[in-house]
């Protein structure tokens, strides 16, 4: 059985709680440290970010670490060393999250079994659709690696189906049109959105883009099974006096939103 | 072979191995709508009708094919004729793509409408079409594009438009794209994206193509009737690649006919500053399609360069990689240098200030001149005026001698 899978046959009625890092943002071991504070704070999975030089469906902040990360000569390379590094102490599952050129350029087969070498569980390509991914999903079927796909509010109950099937283990559930950050306000519509997912996926899901509060992660898992946050973490570290405060503050909100998530 | 070209791309908006679609999930459903609407569209003589006639009213077509007599005779060459793009309203090409796609995006009742632009050529077709039909009108724009290309600016927000200056990046052409996808993206229920190359995720490098292939139709018949029978040579400039696709495609397969794009080779293709993405660039994905692609060997995107904003953009139309791999177009690249020396050479001796990306086309013929035969007839694609461009000149210090 995979990591993930375990993780999602053992949780029984625990919701998922999933921070979301760029690999070298600030730097390679700022890095490390967050991901482990991230791990002492009790989350479910960890996502890395490998950073691109056009994140197309990223809004400012994730622009911002990735940009930075790749200023400071950040590779695929380099965030596959640190899934390595980070397995050396923990089991909770990774999911590396990138663009499809760097794969790409990569070779997707050897940076599928790269990154199953290295301990990763799992991708998401927020720029590679279902119909594009026939290539690269079998590639992590060989791998034992999951694949997951994202459903946003404009999906058709078709596609919803049709991403539900393409997924391992869970879906990624994009809460709102648009980009990701901005501390976005969930209303009725969300909840509407969620309930309907739950309807018609027939698997597991997460939400994120945008949930900056435990609050509002709080208020989204009353649909989802869990939550992902990204470009608030980003923000603390990024405001941050010194680089080891931004650990501490990131580790504070994490634990503050288990309890609120449950 | 011509009718099979003529079924490009394939259903999944495939040329070959290139195109796709490469976009968030969220925008998968307005490019299913998008794509729906346009097949009927196209099948719609009511729709064609009103294009047809706002072409011919509004935008000005058909344009003249000029023999440009004293060029050919500085070249002592061969005979050198301009498929006049420049004459169109607002200067350009690309008004021929926005007047199409406004027509669809009122069809389809949004009422708000993003573009992006490099040199502003699209920018202000857009903001013109927009001021037309009364729709709301959002440009993304790249700061260093502003600065270059400031007249645009000017005429963009008199038309109403707003403009957006993109400062992330190389803050040119790829940054204003990756914006006004991520606001497609936000405000994709309301918003209708006007591409204004053969790129993108499919339907776009087909619908653009389609739209701007009126140069090709016409130029086929003018050279029936001026030049006796088909040209010799075509050429065109090649950034996104709309205007040589426009013009080339209604003569792929014509075995006699040798076609000819020219890329921007910036500072020279060795110095790692151009944007000759099919000559030195290789397969990828950026901005919803697969095709040639400027990146480093960890697949970030190469910040590109060219003196001409419209061509400083790392990727290219999905059709041009296949046409590359399939022969079917002979890709070749000018640098700045030669290129604002055929920019001011044409100016003097046709009276006819060509557009910079134009001036590329113009510089590969003084380039080959040596190579071609009197009694070759060439067809350039004069794809736009070049006004836009003093700003440039300027700042090259052109005006102080």
């Amino acid at each position: 059985m995979s990591r993930v899978t375990r993780v999602m046959t053992t949780r029984s009625r625990r919701k998922l709680l999933i921070p979301f890092f760029t690999a070298g943002f600030p730097d390679y071991r700022t890095t490390l440290a967050l991901l482990k504070e991230a791990v002492k704070a009790g989350v479910d999975l960890l996502e890395i970010g490998m950073p691109f030089s056009d994140p197309m469906a990223d809004g400012p902040s994730i622009q911002h670490s990735s940009h930075a990360a790749l200023q400071k000569g950040t590779d695929l390379r380099q965030a596959l060393r640190l899934v390595g590094d980070l397995r050396k102490t923990t089991l909770v599952p990774i999911i590396l999250m990138g663009y499809y050129n760097p794969i790409l350029s990569y070779g997707e087969s050897r940076f599928v079994s790269d990154a199953a070498r290295a301990g990763a569980d799992g991708f998401i390509i927020p720029d590679l659709p279902v119909e594009e991914s026939l290539d690269f999903r079998k590639l992590c079927d060989q791998a034992h690696l999951s694949s997951i796909f994202l459903v946003s509010p404009t999906s058709s109950e078709g596609r919803m189906r049709l991403i539900a099937e393409a997924c391992t283990d869970f879906v990624y559930a994009v809460t709102v049109t648009g980009v990701t950050g901005g501390g976005k306000k969930f209303g009725r519509e969300t909840s509407d959105y969620l309930m309907k997912l739950k309807r018609t996926l027939g698997k597991p899901f997460v939400a994120g883009f945008g949930v900056s509060s435990a609050e509002a992660a709080a208020r989204l898992v009353r649909f989802a099974d869990g939550v992902v946050i990204g470009s608030r973490l980003i923000d603390i570290v990024r405001y941050s006096d010194t680089t080891r405060q931004g650990v501490r503050s990131v580790g504070r909100f994490l634990r503050a939103v288990r309890k609120a998530v449950g | 072979m011509a009718a099979d070209r003529r079924n490009r791309p394939d259903r999944k908006g495939r040329f070959g191995r290139y195109g796709g679609r490469y976009v968030p999930e969220t925008v998968i459903y307005a490019l299913e709508e998008l794509d729906a609407a346009y097949r009927k569209a196209r099948r719609s003589s009511e729709f064609r009708q009103t294009l047809n006639a706002f072409l011919s009213t509004y935008v000005g077509r058909p344009t003249p094919l000029y023999f440009a007599d004293r060029f050919s005779e500085y070249l002592s060459g061969p005979a050198v004729y301009f498929k006049r793009e420049d004459l169109n309203h607002t200067g350009a090409h690309k008004i021929n793509n926005t007047v199409g796609q406004i027509l669809l995006a009122r069809m389809m009742g949004k009422k708000r409408v993003i573009a992006e632009t490099g040199a502003g050529q699209h920018g202000l077709a857009t903001a013109t079409v927009c001021a037309r039909f009364g729709l709301k009108c959002i440009i993304y724009m790249g700061e260093e594009d502003i600065r270059r290309q400031a007249p645009n600016v000017n005429k963009m927000r008199l038309l109403g438009a707003e403009v957006i200056p993109v400062s992330s990046g190389s803050r040119t052409l790829k940054d204003a794209t990756s914006e006004a996808l991520r606001d497609w993206v936000t405000n994709v229920r309301s918003t209708f994206y006007i591409i204004g190359s053969v790129v993108g995720p499919h339907p776009y490098p087909m619908m653009v193509r389609d739209f701007q292939s009126v140069i090709g139709r016409e130029t086929r018949q003018q050279c029936r009737r001026q030049l006796g029978g088909l040209p010799d040579y075509i050429c065109a400039c090649v950034g996104g690649g709309s205007n040589a696709i426009g013009i080339f495609s209604e003569f792929l397969g014509e075995q006699s006919v040798r076609l000819i794009g020219v890329e921007a080779g910036g500072l020279g293709l060795n110095t790692g500053r151009h944007a000759a993405t099919l000559t030195k660039g290789k397969p990828g994905v950026l901005h919803g399609s697969y095709s040639y692609l400027m990146y480093d060997r960890d697949g970030q995107i190469v910040l590109p360069h060219s003196i001409s904003a419209g061509l400083d953009y790392p990727g290219v139309g999905p059709e041009h990689s296949l046409l590359k791999d399939e022969g079917g177009v002979k890709y070749v690249s000018v640098t700045d240098r030669q290129a604002l020396k055929a920019f001011k050479l044409v100016s003097r001796l046709e009276g006819i200030i060509p557009a910079m990306e134009t001036a590329h086309a113009l510089a590969w013929l003084v380039k080959s001149r040596k190579r071609l035969k009197k009694s070759d007839k060439i067809i350039v694609c004069l794809s736009g005026r070049g006004d836009k461009d003093m700003p440039i000149l300027e700042s090259l210090g052109e005006f102080d001698k």
